[in-house]
């Protein structure tokens, strides 16, 4: 238990006030060991992105407590444990690859010579060596995205929050880059907690695929992926590899079709 | 070279006709020279008065110039300020919006009464209140209407409010800022030349023209005329060529390398 | 309505507070006033400089000549004068400049002709050329209007380009493929995408045109409107500084009204869409 780096215990958050409510995540536990993949996957708008802001420390539960690192998930951000990676790739255009890449290190005041080195090796592991000096509107959309996740390597966080990294990028191109996140995974070591609303993105990725259900959000069962590391493209023509995305895709259906899913949680 | 030189022909064209043919309608109709002089005679004038005109072109546009420092630094000092209180800003903007459409010229002569008819001074402060309030929207606009999630992303880094003004605001505010300030170029020597007319020195473009006009000289008015267009081109050109240097990044300098 | 009356509030609050500040100014370094020294003397702040409220308030009620009416009663009159020519200018320039933005919109070679001109125009000082314009059209609030159409059509012209070029390529290729003709599409799509673009530039040529008609009053001899009531009492303002006060505020007022006027109908027609903000 002890080496479990995202502890979430009995959170739930409310938008709104008054009349005006909106409950989004309920009851909410869940734990994260260090150096696992942790996919969320669920139907849009079950609370996704809401549970990896509240992990990230972008917002606060409503009630419940996140512990990051054995200490509270703000202490965590001042001590600047997380690399961000959302949807868009959110560069600056005024600057450069090499500048976007250093961004977090310049507010974290480590010196030039550092940033230069570190930005340069973290170009060098998304495989972009050589656009140092190009602006992000002249690379391509799975281009950009791999800048946002170098810069958010940048400083070595514990873990790695992903909100659909790859949704707006082409099938081929997110299979490439699923390979690219899987090896730096496995360079790096880092935690990452990956949200996706594809279910063969969570299976082939994933050491846990958390299921969610729609609003009020809640996790209907954390599904160990145990299919052979390292990954590749041999693992998609796995026969277990299938029966995986099978085993979510029903859980996902679960709510729908049979209740029973619920108590399974609640007795486990 | 040459593509742009074909880009650009249709524009050339229309110049050289239209010049072309005001000169012969002028000619044809005999038309008198108060109701429009042909361009022969403008640019005869041109020449023949060619050292006045840059010293009244050159007086006036120190005015504008002058103006516009002033107007543009007391805007951007008063946005930085207030943008930092995201409320302040807020409430404070429909005011501002709401000055600006003021009519300032108004103010001339009350500005000659306060920093004197023939200072320079009392037609830089017409001009500065002139661009004060439309610098002062786009700054703050720039400033505040910030991607949300570039603010998020420096929040996951837990960067100060200096670091997110510096490395976010303030970058995103700049193609605003140098928005204003373009406009505002050619706002400043209009805005002179307007405060001009409620009395001024005589060396200066308003009041050549107003002279000239009065002593049915008109080909001298309109060569005047001329060279407030110029130094407004000019003066708006140069401020295009700061900002090509300094942010590269923005989008019409993009789309201009492009071509 | 609430909201309107809200900031309707909130306006006077800052006229008070706008009125209170001179006052301390004034106090501060102003000339002194029954038993009052100010301790600083600032010429900007002298009574000639800066008339104290009441007697910029007073000058209202005071009739404006010997036996003529309220100068409120010539100043509120010689608004409306400048108002009808700013509207005038306003509705020219604005047909004008969404007439061109349409045939630019058709045309790249008369677009890559014109638009260079379109925007030397705006550096050519209409003062300067209206009393030309004036002489040409015989005088009238019409000459004015056309010197303020001349302000007010550019804004209009570049906003409305930039708002018919703004619809989705996909939407444009859709009513291809229903064979639409331009008309349609012009109708159908670019116009309405482009309504936002557009009232955010009737804002702007609103208050061009009240400044267009101040201006084009200026050298036409028309001393009917604001313009004229400007340069009037400028002559005579040693004698009554008030009295110019008085009148810059009218011109204040006027601006304002027309741009809230447009915002009103901007509000009723767009129901809260906008444009992308400048930058
Ligand atoms: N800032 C917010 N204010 C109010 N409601 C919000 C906010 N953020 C998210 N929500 C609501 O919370 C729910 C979950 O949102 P989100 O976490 O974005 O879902 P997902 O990422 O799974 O699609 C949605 O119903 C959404 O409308
Ligand atoms: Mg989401």
């Amino acid at each position: 238990m002890s080496d479990s780096v995202v502890r979430v215990r009995g959170v739930d958050k409310v938008f709104g006030t008054g009349t005006d409510k909106t409950p989004a995540l309920q009851h909410i536990d869940l734990e994260i060991p260090k150096g696992a993949f942790v996919s969320l996957i669920g139907p849009s708008g079950c609370g996704k992105s809401t549970l990896l802001r509240l992990i990230g420390d972008l917002t606060q539960p409503s009630v419940g407590a996140i512990d990051v690192n054995g200490k509270t998930a703000h202490r965590a951000r001042l001590d600047r444990d997380y690399g961000m990676v959302f949807q868009a790739p959110v560069l600056f255009d005024w600057r450069t690859v090499q500048g976007n890449v250093e961004l977090p290190l310049e507010v974290s005041a480590k010196d030039k010579a550092v940033r230069a080195a570190r930005a340069r090796a973290m170009l060098a592991l998304v495989e972009l060596t050589g656009f140092e000096r190009r602006y992000p509107w002249q690379l391509s959309g799975g281009m950009q995205q791999r800048v946002a996740i170098a810069r958010a390597l940048s400083f070595e966080p514990a873990i790695l929050l992903m909100d659909e990294p790859f949704g707006a990028l082409d099938e081929m191109t997110r299979e490439r880059l699923n390979l690219e996140l899987l090896r730096i995974w496995k360079q790096t070591g880092t935690t990452i907690v990956f949200v996706t609303h594809s279910i063969p993105e969570a299976v082939f990725l994933s050491t846990h695929v958390a299921v969610m259900s729609a609003r009020p959000g809640r996790i209907l069962e954390v599904i160990p992926v145990d299919l052979p590391q390292p990954r590749n493209d041999l693992t998609r023509e796995d026969e277990r590899y299938f029966g995986f995305i099978k085993r979510v895709r029903e859980r996902l259906r679960g709510r729908d079709v049979a209740r029973p899913g619920a108590a399974e949680v609640a007795a486990s | 070279m040459s593509k742009r030189f074909a880009y650009n022909a249709p524009a050339v064209l229309v110049f050289v006709g239209v010049l072309g043919l005001w000169e012969l309608a002028v000619r044809a109709f005999g038309i008198q020279q108060f109701l429009l002089p042909p361009p022969s005679s403008i640019a005869g004038a041109f020449v023949e008065h060619f050292d006045e005109l840059v010293t009244v072109g050159r007086n006036t546009l120190t005015e504008a110039v002058g103006g516009l420092l002033i107007g543009g630094v007391a805007a951007l000092v008063v946005a930085f300020a207030i943008a930092r209180w995201a409320t302040a800003s807020r409430a404070l903007l429909p005011f501002a919006i709401a000055a600006n459409s003021v009519p300032i010229i108004a103010f001339a002569p009350i500005m000659n009464n306060w920093f004197g008819i023939l200072s320079p001074l009392s037609k830089m402060m017409v001009v500065a209140v002139l661009v004060f309030f439309p610098i002062m929207i786009n700054t703050l606009r720039g400033l505040t209407l910030v991607d949300q999630g570039s603010l998020e992303l420096m929040r996951s880094y837990a960067a100060t409010e200096l670091a997110i003004f510096t490395k976010v605001r303030l970058p995103n505010a700049l193609p605003y800022i140098f928005t204003a300030f373009k406009v505002s170029a050619t706002l400043s020597l209009i805005g002179a030349i307007v405060a001009e007319y409620f009395g001024g020195s005589r060396s200066a473009l308003g009041q050549f023209i107003i002279t000239e006009a009065a002593f049915f000289r008109f080909a001298n008015a309109w060569a005047a005329i001329v060279v407030a267009s110029v130094v407004s081109i000019a003066f708006f050109l140069i401020i295009l060529a700061i900002e090509r240097v300094a942010i590269p990044w923005h989008t019409s300098a993009r789309i201009a390398d492009s071509s | 309505m609430f909201r309107a009356g809200r900031s309707a509030l909130s306006f006077l609050v800052v006229i008070g507070a706008l009125a209170v500040l001179w006052e301390v100014v004034k106090l501060l370094g102003g000339d002194p006033n029954g038993g009052w020294i100010p301790p600083f003397q600032w010429t900007v702040a002298s009574d000639l400089n800066m008339p104290h409220v009441w007697d910029i308030g007073a000058s209202f009620v005071e009739p404006a000549q010997r036996n003529g009416p309220p100068l409120g009663i010539v100043l509120v009159n010689a608004g409306i004068f400048t108002f009808r020519e700013a509207f005038g200018g306003f509705v020219f320039g604005a047909l004008l400049g969404l007439g061109l933005a349409i045939v630019f919109v058709h045309s790249r070679l008369l677009e890559r002709a014109l638009v260079p001109y379109v925007v030397a125009s705006q550096t050519v000082p209409i003062i300067a050329i209206a009393p030309v314009v004036v002489i040409w059209l015989r005088g009238g609030w019409l000459a004015v209007a056309v010197i303020s159409a001349y302000l007010t059509f550019f804004p209009v012209t570049i906003a409305g380009l930039r708002g018919l070029r703004s619809p989705d390529p996909r939407a444009l290729e859709l009513m291809r493929s229903y064979a639409s003709s331009s008309r349609d599409v012009l109708l159908k799509v670019r116009l309405p995408a482009a309504a936002p673009y557009l009232f955010a530039a009737f804002k702007v040529a609103a208050t061009a045109s009240v400044v267009g008609a101040i201006i084009g009053e200026l050298p036409s001899g028309i001393r009917d409107g604001l313009g004229g009531a400007i340069l009037n009492f400028n002559q005579f303002y040693v004698s009554g500084p008030p009295k110019l006060w008085a009148a810059i505020i009218v011109a204040a007022f006027v601006g304002i009204g027309f741009f809230a006027l447009v915002r009103v109908a901007e509000a009723m027609f767009l129901r809260g869409r906008t444009a992308p903000s400048d930058a």
